[in-house]
């Protein structure tokens, strides 16, 4: 069994970084910590970055869909972020989509893509940061 | 030019347990790299490698795979052999087809990873085990 | 005839350097006047011929043993380099060929036949390398070529602040169309863009095998978080989608590549694209 990977919480939304390549125990492990992060926080969100991985195959693409599938039942949305060029074509050619998930290209774009409707005086400043650090 | 020999040392790996699987990744990248593949194609070929790796370990109930850096004179490429001593596989045309599962996959082990490589060979009966053969070449 | 000692070929090479350096220098020059100075030629030569006798006192008999590996290495970069600058292969071997004029000199001497044949024979096999070098060394400019070709009949270009856009000419096949999805979907990640465009008003046709390649790119385009869209669609071309029963699906299609860039701009001004896999 090797090391579980780290969930951090902004504001509302959980991010996830994956850096290294996930052996398939520690991909279900991430499946099982996410939707008690969720429940337990209130989490509104989740950011799954993928652009440390080399390849999703199918194991890690049906727990990405199924991330995405538990979020939705919890009331939070997913978004997957980063994927490399190589492995989204190889993807496409294996025949694996992600089933309705919503993707992006970098963590940026995933949190602004979760940004509510109703937003919470956290994400204000954390829009308002970003964007100060953008110019 | 020099007379390149046909194929180099054969590396084995045991697939028992899940980091072994992991480890047929890796060992597939790394002669994928020395016989100069291109990144995507790389990333199809150690795809493949993983996604029949699994197979070998849930299906077979563990076996070996075996990966050679290969040459045919032009290019080089990169052959990985999967085999184990499990049940085999009754129907192949169906086990081969999209979406057919016998475990909880997604069903696309074998279908999928036969579309990620360029030649692909498979050898099973019932009883008998399952002998997988993949090979990627450079362009 | 008894086979001699290859260090005794050496010697003979080293005893009569003066009478065979000049006479293969003089006949490479003759073949090969404009092409190369004859000072070049003297001093690829120099190595070529130091080589072989450094091989010979090695004790290499033929061309392919170890002793020999400065040697091959020497004729192949030298094959090499002519391949590149366009030389012809009888410009290529006649080089290494010039050597047996030299070689012929030494007829009349008392060890002709004993030590000269094998040397001959030696020669035949090092003009014989550096033919297949040559060759070799085109078939890899070739590819080269081959390849630039490609990228150059593909490129993306941006059209804006995260826009981006691949203008398709000619037959799509799938190794040019493979070339084409990597580049766009790598230009995608380079310049941040989330909007890709796909012209393809000067595609001819578009059957199924083409058309299942567009889809990838586009698919894989969204896995990666960013939206693509297909335009210049000409009517015949789009009449054939409908005979042959392709299915665009929910990918956006435009008349033309104008239509799409408006679009697109509209797309990104709804601040961020939402993009589902």
């Amino acid at each position: 069994m090797s090391d579980a990977v780290p969930i951090l919480k902004i504001g509302s939304t959980l991010l996830v970084s994956i850096q290294v390549d996930l052996q398939d125990d520690t991909a279900l492990q991430l499946q099982e910590d996410l939707a008690e992060r969720i429940t337990r926080t209130g989490a509104r969100g989740v950011v799954i970055d993928i652009s440390g991985l080399e390849i999703v195959d199918s194991f890690i693409g049906r727990m990405l869909a199924s991330v995405a599938a538990i979020s939705r039942v919890l009331d939070a949305q997913t978004v997957v972020v980063g994927m490399r060029p190589a492995v989204a074509i190889t993807m496409v050619e294996l025949g694996l989509s992600l089933g309705g998930v919503r993707t992006a290209l970098d963590v940026e774009r995933g949190l602004a893509m979760l940004a509510p409707a109703h937003e919470s005086a956290e994400s204000v400043l954390l829009a308002a940061a970003a964007e100060r650090e953008s110019r | 030019m020099t007379t390149a020999p046909s194929a180099t040392a054969t590396e084995r790996l045991e697939v028992r347990a899940d980091s072994d699987v992991v480890r047929v990744r890796q060992l597939v990248r790394t002669v994928a790299q020395q016989a100069r593949l291109s990144l995507v194609d790389q990333t199809k070929l150690v795809t493949a490698a993983s996604e029949l790796a699994r197979n070998t370990l849930v299906y077979g109930g563990g076996g070996e795979v075996e990966v050679e850096l290969v040459a045919d004179g032009r290019r080089s490429g990169v052959r990985a052999v999967f085999s184990d001593e499990g049940p085999g596989i009754a129907d192949l045309d169906l086990a081969l087809t999209d979406g057919w599962t016998s475990g909880n996959g997604l069903g696309l082990g074998l279908s999928g990873s036969r579309r990620l490589v360029e030649q692909f060979s498979i050898d099973t009966a019932p009883g008998a085990g399952t002998r997988v053969e993949i090979v990627t070449w450079s362009r | 005839m008894t086979a001699v000692a290859p260090s005794a070929l050496a010697q003979t090479l080293v005893d009569h350097a003066e009478t065979v350096r000049p006479a293969w220098l003089d006949a490479a020059v003759d073949e090969l006047r404009g092409r190369t100075t004859r000072g070049e030629l003297e001093r690829e030569q120099s190595d070529i011929y130091q080589a072989l006798v450094d091989g010979l006192q090695a004790g290499g008999t033929d061309l392919q043993s170890e002793a020999f590996d400065q040697l091959r290495g020497i004729l192949a970069d030298v094959s090499a380099a002519r391949a590149r600058l366009g030389f012809t292969p009888r410009e290529t071997a006649v080089g290494v060929f010039a050597l047996k004029e030299g070689l012929y000199g030494l007829a009349g001497s008392d060890d002709t036949m004993t030590r000269v044949l094998p040397l001959l024979r030696l020669v035949d096999e090092l003009g014989l390398f550096t033919f297949e070098a040559f060759a070799a060394a085109r078939e890899s400019i070739i590819s080269e070529q081959a390849e630039q070709l490609l990228e150059l009949s593909t490129p993306v270009v941006k059209l804006w602040e995260g826009i981006v856009a691949v203008p398709l000419v000619g037959t799509l096949d799938s190794a040019r169309t493979q070339v084409v999805m990597e580049k766009l979907l790598n230009t995608l990640v380079e310049t941040g863009s989330t909007q890709a465009i796909i012209d393809i008003t000067g595609v001819p046709a578009v059957d199924t095998q083409v058309a299942q390649h567009l889809l990838r790119t586009v698919v894989a385009a969204r896995l990666m978080g960013a939206e693509c869209t297909i335009s210049g669609i000409r009517p015949q071309i789009a009449q054939t989608v409908v005979a042959l029963g392709i299915e665009f699906g929910d990918i956006r299609t435009r008349a033309t590549l104008a239509d799409a860039l408006v679009d697109a701009l509209r797309e990104g001004r709804r601040s961020h694209t939402e993009v589902t896999a």
